[in-house]
């Protein structure tokens, strides 16, 4: 009886066809940029014919900061950059460090840094279900992740004090062992967290209005993906079985089972249900890893000050929420590094959104800049 | 008691040579645990191994013949220092041949004590075999590097950034401009002769405040304080 709403795309070539193209300065300060990102489009009517992102306005000299302190003092640094994914961006910092000076950390310690950096993926997955949900009109989402996500973040509090900027990991291992009760706690959110996940699924996943925004939008092929050098959900979500913990597993992640979750058409909606996925394999790992988990030490035998050797580099990249995060890093015989260059996976992400928006309209834009995933902090570093 | 501490007053300077003998009394544990598990023993930092003969190595020296200078490995990443003219052919015979079909990161590095002083780092990935590999090529503030756009298009945004933070132009990328500081910012910042505190930008951000090519100036101190603005009359 209800007949659904045409869409613009139906007749919207021979509508708009004579009108005149216009340019539009999306941004910086639009609350669907997810921060400070400003897009210069040339759009036709509705319909973005080129897109142009001009990033920068988060600028902080992340990497400047980096040879001005000593190795550990860095740790503080990668924290600000992806904010919502601190303890991902410590892995990779302290993994890099690790490697280039052959510390080898005990399995207790490895064990840990599991469960806090999928505990920080479910963490960034919430938070971004919850933006890209009310970038597309659906509020409610919004109050349930939150919900979740406020024990997580109680979780993190419990094991380092901070919420976001998490400091929670040393080369060589940890800086602390987990507090008393805090596996207790983390595994009743487990056990919780599958149940909430579908209740999201329920608003979302069969929801018509999520289906119409999302399915068929900004389809990303998978060779353009790789030759974007997209990576993490997004690569996924085009069909490409890659995932940095199995293919290069760091940290102990080839001793627990999880499985890659793949898209088929690499548009919105399948990025969405890969992301949905991944937090559930990664409950999967942390209750496979609560379970396990090792006594011993959590710290490695390290010198006490950290030189790298003369000449030294190292590159070293580790699946974070949004893809590969990387750092290179050059060692000098100082317990400086000469240079720390990171491989910020929403930089080169954004990269392919002029890809993605080519002939979109501009509602879609929203969805699209949700789908990609960024935080400004990593863009700007 | 009170003789000895005087003919030892001259070994101020021993500190200095005993330092080497805090290191003895570890060697010596070692061999006691052979079965320490590997985090309890001191730790071995990689070095750099000879890369010469990787069948890679051997195959690219073929295909591109005298592009490849040196080869080298450090903690299981080959390293090949690419002659600069050559990088882009030598990356797209990388991509169509060897299958490295992702550009994993491009970076760009300063070693001003050097005769080439800029380096860029590339980072590539093979999926089938799940191999990384690295380059790098040497250049100068004058000279250009080829870009490597047409091999990959994620290399648009990394070659824009070294621009902007180096200072190293790459020639033949279709929109060499700066992108994460704006056109006119004056210097490229990650050099290793940029201040911290920065130079010379003051005049482009408070025009009020400073004259033109005034500023924060290099040595000031970290915690620089806008200066008063100057009185109209002088």
């Amino acid at each position: 009886m209800t007949q659904p709403l045409a869409l613009p795309e139906d007749d919207h070539d021979g509508l708009f066809a004579d009108s005149e193209e216009m340019e539009l300065s999306f941004g910086p300060q639009h609350p669907a940029t997810h921060g400070v990102l400003r897009l210069k489009l040339k759009i036709n009517g509705e319909r973005i014919v080129e897109s142009y992102p001009v990033i920068g306005y988060l600028h902080r000299g992340t990497e400047k900061l980096f040879e001005l302190h000593p190795f550990f003092q860095n740790i503080p640094h990668t924290d600000r950059m992806d904010y919502v994914a601190a303890a991902t961006n410590n892995q990779a910092y302290v993994g890099a460090v690790e490697k280039l000076l052959g510390l080898v950390v005990p399995p207790r310690a490895r064990c840990i840094r599991i469960i806090l950096a999928e505990l920080q993926r479910i963490s960034s997955h919430l938070l971004w279900l919850a933006t890209h949900a009310i970038d597309i009109g659906a509020m409610t989402p919004f109050f349930y992740t939150f919900r979740e996500r406020e024990i997580l973040l109680d979780l993190f509090e419990d094991y380092c004090g901070a919420r976001l900027t998490l400091n929670c990991m040393r080369p060589g291992g940890l800086p602390y062992d987990l507090p008393v009760g805090w596996t207790g706690r983390c595994a009743a959110l487990m056990a919780d967290l599958p149940g909430k996940l579908d209740e999201y699924e329920e608003l979302l996943t069969n929801n018509r209005i999520w289906k119409k925004r999302t399915v068929g939008i900004g389809v990303l092929p998978p060779e353009v993906a790789i030759d974007y050098g997209v990576t993490g959900p997004m690569l996924r979500g085009s069909g490409v079985r890659w995932d940095l913990r199995k293919a290069l597993p760091y940290d102990g992640y080839d001793e627990v089972e999880f499985e890659v979750p793949i898209g088929r058409n690499g548009d919105t909606y399948d990025r969405y249900i890969v992301r949905m996925i991944e937090m559930r394999q990664s409950v999967r790992i942390i209750n496979q890893c609560l379970e396990k988990l090792p006594e011993g030490p959590i710290m490695a035998k390290r010198p006490r000050v950290m030189k790298a050797g003369k000449d030294a580099e190292i590159y070293h990249g580790i699946e974070g929420p949004k893809g590969e995060i990387g750092f290179y890093i050059v060692g000098d015989g100082t317990p400086n590094p000469y240079r720390c260059h990171v491989r910020p996976p929403s930089f080169i992400n954004l990269q392919s959104l002029p890809e993605l928006c080519k002939g979109a309209l501009i509602a879609d834009l929203v969805a699209l800049i949700g789908t990609t995933d960024i935080v400004l902090g990593e863009v700007d570093r | 008691m009170s003789d000895e501490p005087a003919p030892e007053k001259p070994a101020p300077e021993k500190p200095a040579a005993e330092k080497p003998v805090p290191e003895k009394p570890v060697k010596k544990h070692e061999p006691e645990d052979p079965n320490k598990p590997l985090w309890e023993k001191d730790p071995v930092a990689p070095a750099w191994l000879d890369g010469a003969d990787d069948p890679l190595t051997a195959a690219l020296k073929e295909e591109v013949g005298d592009a490849i200078e040196a080869a080298r490995s450090f903690a299981g990443d080959l390293t090949f220092l690419v002659r600069r003219d050559a990088i882009a052919r030598t990356c797209a015979v990388l991509k169509e041949k060897h299958g490295f079909t992702y550009l994993v990161d491009l970076c760009g590095a300063d070693y001003p004590k050097r005769e080439p002083r800029f380096d860029v780092v590339y980072q590539l990935h093979r999926f089938s075999d799940q191999r990384r590999i690295r380059l790098r090529v040497m250049t100068d503030e004058a000279t250009p590097v080829p870009t490597v756009c047409g091999v990959w298009r994620a290399a648009n945004w990394p070659e824009r950034e070294v621009w902007d933070m180096f200072g190293v132009r790459f020639e033949g990328h279709p929109d060499m401009t700066r992108i994460l500081l704006w056109e006119g910012f004056n210097g490229f910042p990650l050099r290793k002769d940029f201040p911290v505190e920065g130079i010379d930008t003051g005049s482009a951000i408070y025009p009020e405040f400073y004259r033109e090519g005034a500023g924060p100036v290099a040595g000031s101190g970290t915690g620089w304080k806008p200066p008063k603005p100057p009185q109209e009359p002088s």
